[in-house]
């Protein structure tokens, strides 16, 4: 028969001062995990709701970044002529060859921040399904307009509707606001790109996302436009594209997160150690009865590794608690990767939470084995005239 | 000091407890000084720019060329003394991931403005001479085992990304400051030049200027003498030029600290409940030593300075582990955190937070045994 469960939590009860601090010190390095975790899942998912597995992005072949890339006008109309790309009700290409740069902007809280400004055609919106105008209008073609991302609003100055931004020798008026599913695009500023050419680098596209007709078809698109010896340019699935631009960034993280959280755990478990021995010692005279009575030696294991179990819950749920808070909360960084700016959230996920209990869980029972071994192996005899 | 004896019989006592106590205290503070180094590798990096240098980039950004043509009028600028320019190669050595930063340069005015490369002079004039030579730090070469005179290939995905550039090392530089790093790379500017089918131009100009007071009257006469340009500039001291840099990482400094400080409240509430433990543990001796005419106060330094103790060499571990864990390893954040290091401010730091941590886990333990009604807990013991 097992040892009743109603005697562990009464023996917990019993010590609340020594089993609180040990959850809340398992607790705070549970936080420590799920925030850091949150952080680089927060920027992976932004640069990977970025692109979209029905798109192809064109860059020049070698570029690993638009930044990097250049194509002509030639070129990008060969590729938009042909026939996998899919078209508008009316026959236009949904294509939009774009224009990339980086513009130095000032943050608001001081310091300089290189801002995305991409250049796109109308088509562009329809091409992305997941970027929406939230607020003002659409830029008029032909007109110093832009829009700017939803990120960007409010952490630089006049990014409201109306306001003038000046780079590139022109001031250019905030006419719109624009969301994109918590995406990198939502860092970007976005402009017309017959305006941003002459304005930036001159007669050169950076790069060219179009809708595939058919998406399965992308390893014979990408074949084509490969081989192709007019056109010196590399073909992605847009999706691996950007998601790939997070790859350097969200190992740093992620290895930063295990490196911290795994130092910490250390600790904490030499804590959950010494909690639990105490705990052993100081009721041996209790194990000595229920050794007497009849529970098995491993009834008695199970009970004290339970119960290690359960401190260690305490604190996973704890640690949960405190990071509920961190969800959604909009940090930025600079992705090396792609040299810009990117903002991104926190994403506290349920995933992540259980995550940081099996983190809590683990820590208690690699803390309480030994001290519950020590338990069961406890001499009756001795332990009970202790007593 | 006749005292320490006893101090260390108590910690002796239950000596698993004390190696675990020990051990978390030290994997804790092994953990914030490496956190802390992080900030303080950040904050060198902002301070190796120099107020007598000034760099000049197009006003966009970093990312846009500047005519080589603006060398000619920027030489005769009031007040600067000399004029170099560089470009950001970007060049992958085997695999992005061994990642280091390289340079093409002006090389002869680049040397002559960075005294803070010391360069035998039989290489520097080997360097200058040749020109598909490369200039590398120390560190770098240690990294990666060349020796000078071997030839190396990079690629380079902003220029020419189809073909692989041969450099010949000629030259080691070391850092007369650690914080210059040593972990750069440079070449000639003209290989750079000629390899493209001459389409590179100059990413930035690195201006010497006679008095860092001048600073702000050059930048001005520059900024506005091309404000109107096909290519505007923006020119500021080289320190504020990197501390641009630095601030485009983000907020690390407050994610370090924030988690520091999460580090720091686990450890104490781990300590402190060990110390806990261990007085309870002692009730009866404690009562025993004050009937011996042990007084309040000497007990209560008493329980406190095991505690100290045992955080304080706790903390030696974690801090000198991390130390040499880091000068052993040569860390560099894969090429992030250039010249990652413990400072020994920062060591000093962390060993005043064990001894924090030593005394505010000990108080309440200490505050108890020197409160102890004698009599009431001696007859309790029986």
């Amino acid at each position: 028969m097992a040892i009743p469960v109603i005697y562990n939590l009464r023996s917990v009860r019993q010590r609340p001062v020594s089993t609180l601090f040990t959850a809340l010190g398992m607790g705070l390095v549970v936080l420590v995990f799920i925030a850091m975790m949150a952080l680089s899942r927060g920027f992976r998912s932004a640069l990977v709701a970025t692109g979209s597995r029905e798109n192809v992005i064109v860059v020049r072949s070698g570029a690993d970044s638009e930044l990097i890339s250049g194509l002509g006008r030639e070129t990008v109309q060969t590729i938009t002529g042909m026939p996998f790309v899919a078209r508008t009700p009316d026959g236009r290409p949904l294509a939009s060859p774009e224009v990339y740069v980086l513009v130095s902007l000032e943050r608001l809280g001081g310091g300089d921040a290189l801002v995305v400004a991409r250049g796109i055609n109308p088509e562009a919106f329809q091409v992305r399904k997941n970027v929406r105008i939230i607020a003002g209008r659409m830029f008029n073609p032909g007109a110093p307009e832009i829009l700017v991302g939803e990120n960007i609003v409010g952490r630089f100055a006049a990014t409201e509707i109306g306001g003038v931004i000046s780079f590139a020798n022109r001031d250019w008026t905030v006419v719109g606001h624009f969301a994109a599913g918590g995406s990198a695009f939502e860092s970007e500023i976005w402009g017309e790109n017959e305006q941003f050419m002459p304005a930036f680098r001159g007669e050169v596209f950076q790069s060219l996302t179009f809708r595939m007709r058919d998406s399965g078809a992308f390893q014979s698109i990408r074949q084509t436009l490969e081989d192709d010896p007019r056109l010196p340019v590399d073909a992605h699935r847009e999706y691996d594209f950007y998601a790939n631009q997070s790859y350097l960034l969200t190992r740093i993280l992620s290895f930063a997160a295990t490196f911290i959280a795994g130092i910490m755990a250390i600790g904490a478990i030499f804590g959950a150690v010494n909690t639990m021995y105490a705990a052993v010692s100081a009721r041996a005279p209790e194990i000595a009865v229920l050794l007497t009575l009849g529970f098995r030696p491993l009834g008695v294991l199970g009970s004290f590794l339970f119960e290690a179990a359960l401190i260690a819950l305490l604190g996973g749920l704890l640690g949960c608690l405190f990071s509920l808070p961190l969800n959604g909360i909009v940090t930025s960084t600079t992705n090396w990767q792609s040299m810009s700016e990117v903002a991104f959230a926190f994403r506290v996920t349920p995933e992540l939470l259980l995550r940081g209990i099996g983190f809590a869980l683990v820590m208690g029972l690699v803390g309480g084995f030994f001290p519950a071994v020590k338990a069961a192996r406890q001499p009756v005899v001795q332990a009970a005239r202790q007593a | 000091m006749k005292y320490a004896r006893l101090v260390w019989v108590n910690m002796t006592r239950n000596k698993r407890r004390t190696v675990l106590t020990t051990l978390s205290v030290a994997a804790a503070l092994f953990l914030f000084v490496s956190l802390r180094s992080v900030n303080t590798t950040l904050a060198d990096a902002r301070e190796v720019g120099s107020e007598s240098r000034m760099v000049t980039r197009h006003a966009i950004s970093i990312v846009f060329y500047l005519p080589e043509s603006y060398y000619q009028w920027l030489v005769t600028v009031p007040g600067v003394r000399s004029v170099s320019w560089a470009d950001w190669f970007n060049g992958i050595y085997r695999d992005p991931r061994d990642f280091f930063p390289n340079f093409a340069v002006e090389a002869e005015s680049y040397l002559a403005m960075y005294p803070e490369m010391v360069i035998p002079e039989d290489q520097k004039r080997a360097f200058l001479d040749e020109r598909t030579a490369a200039l590398v730090g120390s560190g770098l070469m240690e990294r990666f085992g060349w020796t000078v005179g071997q030839t190396i290939q990079l690629r380079s995905p902003i220029w020419a990304p189809d073909r692989e550039w041969p450099f010949t090392i000629r030259a080691v530089y070391t850092p007369t400051n650690p914080s210059f790093g040593d972990a750069l790379f440079f070449f000639h500017y003209d290989y750079l030049y000629e390899g493209t089918s001459r389409r590179a131009q100059p990413g930035w100009y690195v201006l010497e200027i006679e008095d860092p007071a001048l600073a702000a009257a050059v930048a001005e006469t520059i900024d506005e003498h091309y404000r109107n340009s096909q290519a505007a500039t923006k020119t500021e001291t080289e320190r504020a030029f990197q501390t641009g840099i630095v601030t485009m990482y983000g907020n690390v400094g407050f994610l370090m600290n924030a988690i520091g400080l999460a580090v720091f409240f686990a450890i104490l509430l781990l300590a402190a409940n060990t110390m806990m433990m261990a007085g309870r543990e002692r009730t009866s001796e404690v009562a025993v030593l004050k009937t011996l005419g042990y007084s309040d106060r000497l007990l209560f330094a008493l329980v406190l300075a095991e505690a100290a103790s045992i955080t304080l060499i706790g903390g030696l571990l974690g801090v000198f582990g991390a130390k040499l864990a880091f000068e052993g390893t040569g860390f560099q954040g894969l090429g992030l955190l250039p010249n990652f290091q413990v400072k020994w401010a920062t060591a000093t730091a962390g060993m005043a937070i064990a001894l924090c941590l030593g005394l505010a886990s000990g108080i309440v333990p200490a505050w108890q045994a020197a409160r102890l009604p004698v009599a009431e807990t001696l007859r309790r013991v029986g």
